[in-house]
């Protein structure tokens, strides 16, 4: 079902900010997912004042898929420029879906050590899970038809808005 | 004709040779080495990508450092790699090429990484796939014959875009033993598709291969000449072994006239860099400065190979 108007993205990232700031530990880090993920995490970073920089990580060689639909043609490098061992993580993604991608990034991190915990956080849950997978922090919970497709974008000015695709 | 290294939807499916590739495809081979590169940084140096593969080096040829790199770049995308010495089985047994092949398909191989004396070996097994109906087995090219070496071509590739970014302004000075080099062959073909600005074939009239012109090359047989005002220097290896007849008249000699020295470096623009794909003839196509020098990125270009070698597979694997 499509909703009249779609939510403000921005004030969203401010709402989460406010749901998480409670639970940040003194060395609490933020990693994005590709790509709208890792704008939500810039934002998120902003407004916690977080002095750590982000990190971020493409999940495409990690992918549950990738033996049906190949390797993605435009990977970007996963950068995580600090130690994750011990850390509280958030890991940052603008929509939860299947929980696949998740699983994928959760798997990643893996590889750079071993984190103190992980925790989730999105701006929109359209449900549809195939994982058992939660957010701990979430701003919007919408039910969605498989063929509808929220897309967060970045305008010129870097201003994030939803938008709502119809698959063909 | 097909372009014997796409499949019906215009993929790379093998990878035989740099000679038509169109350049969005370097492009994406190059832009995903990039993401590999930082995975050999972790701590754990392996993606899934290529589990429950597998990945089969066949080498009729001897080569320690293409066979290991590519054996290190299954082996961090989780593929497992069987590494053949052919030289010492069934072939010198009097078994065909496409026998091997044949029996190794019935064990399930993934992925053939050729090398092979002859040139158009990898190509025949690419077509002998393809006849037997096998488009989910993938053919990379690791070196044929005096023909194609395209994963040389293209780490030299990522190398150049790695320190000088835009190709279409660069000098390109490709030096030494071109006629009997694949991996000149490959470099070129990568340079014209990614638009180099000027590309140079420099060498002793007897190491050039006459066509070069036609490629979009230009020939000096001065060493002086063909440095001058240079971004990008690419030393060949002197190829003894595969040298018939007289073509030179000495090692010594060669080195006198086409040895990259210190002095001949300097002709070059200053932050020009030298390149080598190894294994280096010390005194006879390189001088040790030069070798061990500021300007040298010869050891990078091995650790880059991985990350291209990585990227070649996974994208191959994909389609």
């Amino acid at each position: 079902m499509l909703p009249a108007e779609l939510p403000d993205a921005e004030a969203q990232c401010a709402e989460l900010a406010a749901l998480i700031r409670p639970h940040l530990a003194p060395d609490t880090a933020l990693i994005g997912i590709h790509s709208g993920g890792a704008w939500v995490a810039r934002r998120l970073r902003e407004l916690l004042g977080l002095e750590e920089e982000i990190g971020l990580v493409d999940v495409s060689f990690y992918r549950d898929d990738f033996g049906e639909k190949g390797l993605h043609p435009q990977v970007r490098p996963t950068s995580i420029p600090f130690a994750v061992e011990g850390r509280p993580l958030i890991l940052v993604d603008d929509v939860l879906y299947t929980g696949r991608t998740t699983r994928a990034a959760i798997n990643e991190l893996f590889d750079y050590g071993r984190p103190g915990r992980i925790d989730l956080a999105v701006l929109a849950d359209r449900g549809g899970r195939e994982l058992p997978i939660e957010a701990r922090f979430c701003t919007w919970r919408i039910d969605l038809a498989d063929d509808e497709e929220l897309v967060l974008a970045s305008d010129a000015d870097g201003r994030l808005a939803w938008r709502l695709d119809q698959d063909a | 004709m097909r372009n014997p290294q796409l499949n019906a939807a215009g993929e790379l499916t093998h990878l035989l040779s740099t000679d038509g590739l169109p350049r969005e495809v370097i492009t994406q081979i190059l832009d995903t080495a990039q993401s590999f590169l930082e995975v050999s940084n972790r701590d754990v140096k392996k993606v899934p990508l290529l589990r429950g593969k597998s990945v089969f080096n066949i080498f009729f040829e001897n080569s320690t450092r293409t066979r290991t790199t590519f054996e290190i770049a299954a082996k961090r995308l989780s593929a497992d790699v069987i590494n053949l010495d052919v030289t010492r089985s069934s072939t010198s047994k009097g078994e065909t090429l496409l026998d091997t092949v044949d029996n190794l398909v019935a064990m399930h191989a993934d992925m053939f990484v050729v090398r092979h004396a002859s040139s158009g070996a990898p190509y025949l097994i690419a077509e002998h796939l393809q006849r037997i109906g096998r488009d989910d087995v993938h053919v990379v090219n690791a070196g044929d014959g005096r023909h194609a070496h395209p994963t040389q071509g293209l780490l030299d590739m990522f190398t150049i875009r790695h320190y000088k970014q835009d190709f279409s302004k660069l000098k390109v000075a490709v030096v030494g033993d071109i006629l009997h080099s694949r991996v000149a062959r490959s470099d070129i073909h990568a340079l014209v598709a990614l638009g180099t600005g000027e590309i140079r074939a420099v060498g002793p009239q007897t190491l050039l291969p006459s066509a070069l012109e036609q490629m979009g090359v230009r020939v000096h047989h001065d060493l002086a000449s063909g440095l001058a005002d240079a971004d990008v220097i690419i030393m060949l290896r002197l190829q003894n072994e595969r040298m018939n007849g007289a073509l030179l008249p000495s090692a010594r000699e060669y080195f006198r006239c086409y040895g990259l020295t210190p002095a001949m470096l300097a002709l070059a623009k200053p932050d020009a860099i030298v390149m080598h794909p190894g294994p280096m003839n010390r005194g006879v196509e390189i001088a040790s400065e030069v070798a061990d020098g500021p300007q040298a990125v010869i050891l990078p270009q091995v650790t880059f190979g991985i990350a291209v070698r990585m990227a070649v597979m996974s994208i191959l694997a994909g389609n």
